[in-house]
C-alpha cells in the first residue's frame, strides 16, 4: 500500500531580499525591511513528503535513517548558519523563500532515489509558509 | 464537498524487529527503534471525512457517532498498549508509522455512517508523520 511520510527539520539563516535588476527605490519598495542591507535571520522549518509502496519486510516508506542523513548532508549542512545570498546557489537570484524552497525541492528531487518526493514545504516564520510540488 | 478533521492522542510502546532478519539486519535497518524492550511515543492521530452537508443537521458527519467510532474501535485498541504485543494486526507486521496509519484506516474505513474516509494522518513525534489515504 502507498503512504506518505513526512518529517520536519530545523534550520537558521540569514538572508537579504535585493534585486540587481532593480533600482534602490524600487527594492526599497518592493522588498521593505527585508531589503535593509546587512540582511536578517530566520529559524526555518523545512518539511519534506515524500511517498511510495510500504515495504512488506520493514513497514516503511523509505528508512529514516536514510533520508535523514541525505538531508543532513544535502541540505541542512549547506544552508544551517549560513548568509544564504553568499551562496553560490544564490548568486543569480534573489534568495526569498520561494526560491529556497524551490533549491531544497531541487537538491532532494535530484539526490534522493529511495522514494518519491511529493512536496517540500518551508516556513520561514509561524506565520508564512511556501509549498513547492515540482 | 466538506471536510472535517478529528484529532485523538494515545500513548504506546511498540519496538521493530523483523524475525526474517539476522539480528546483525535488524540492527542495521532499525537502529535502536530495535530494542527489544520497546519504546514509546505519544502519537496523535487525525481522522479526515469528507462528504456533502446534510441541509437538515448541517454536518457532513455526526462528530459524535465519530468520536464514539474513533474511541472504541482504535484508542481503546491502542492507547496505553504495547503494540507489538497486545494489538493483532502488529503480532506479525512492524508497527511502523506507516502501517499503525494503514490499520488504523482499516478499523474506521467500514465504520462511518453518512460520510467517507478521506485520510487518516499519525504524528509519531510532532516531526514526523504518515498519511495514508486508502491507496493500494
Amino acid at each position: 500500500m502507498k503512504a506518505h511520510l513526512s518529517r520536519r527539520y530545523l534550520f537558521s539563516a540569514s538572508h537579504r531580499l535585493h534585486s540587481g535588476a532593480m533600482s534602490p527605490q524600487e527594492n526599497q519598495a518592493t522588498y521593505g525591511k527585508c531589503n535593509n542591507p546587512y540582511g536578517h535571520g530566520h529559524n526555518y522549518i523545512v518539511e519534506l513528503t515524500v511517498s511510495g509502496q510500504v515495504d512488506e519486510k520493514t513497514g516503511m516508506v523509505c528508512n529514516l535513517t536514510v533520508l535523514d542523513s541525505f538531508v543532513e548532508r544535502e541540505v541542512l549542512a549547506r544552508f544551517d548558519h549560513e548568509n544564504l545570498n553568499t551562496l553560490p546557489e544564490f548568486a543569480q537570484e534573489v534568495p526569498t523563500t520561494e526560491n529556497l524552497c524551490i533549491q531544497i525541492y531541487e537538491i532532494v528531487h535530484r539526490g534522493f532515489a529511495q522514494a518519491h518526493l511529493e512536496r517540500v514545504r518551508l516556513e520561514e516564520t509561524m506565520m508564512n509558509s511556501f509549498e513547492y510540488t515540482g | 464537498m466538506v471536510y472535517l478533521t478529528r484529532k485523538a492522542e494515545f500513548s504506546a510502546s511498540h519496538y521493530y524487529h523483523n524475525p526474517d532478519f539476522t539480528p546483525e539486519e535488524n540492527l542495521r535497518v532499525f537502529g535502536k527503534c530495535n530494542n527489544p524492550n520497546g519504546h514509546g511515543h505519544n502519537y496523535t492521530l487525525e481522522v479526515t471525512v469528507k462528504g456533502e452537508v446534510d441541509p437538515r443537521s448541517g454536518f457532513v458527519v455526526d462528530l459524535k457517532h465519530l468520536k464514539e467510532v474513533m474511541q472504541r474501535d482504535v484508542l481503546e485498541a491502542m492507547d496505553h498498549r504495547f503494540l507489538n504485543k497486545e494489538v493483532p494486526e502488529f503480532i506479525h507486521r512492524i508497527p511502523t508509522t506507516e502501517n499503525i496509519a494503514i490499520a488504523i484506516w482499516q478499523r474506521l474505513v467500514s465504520k462511518l455512517e453518512t460520510a467517507k474516509l478521506h485520510r487518516i494522518r499519525v504524528y509519531e513525534t510532532p516531526d514526523l508523520f504518515v498519511d495514508f489515504y486508502g491507496e493500494p
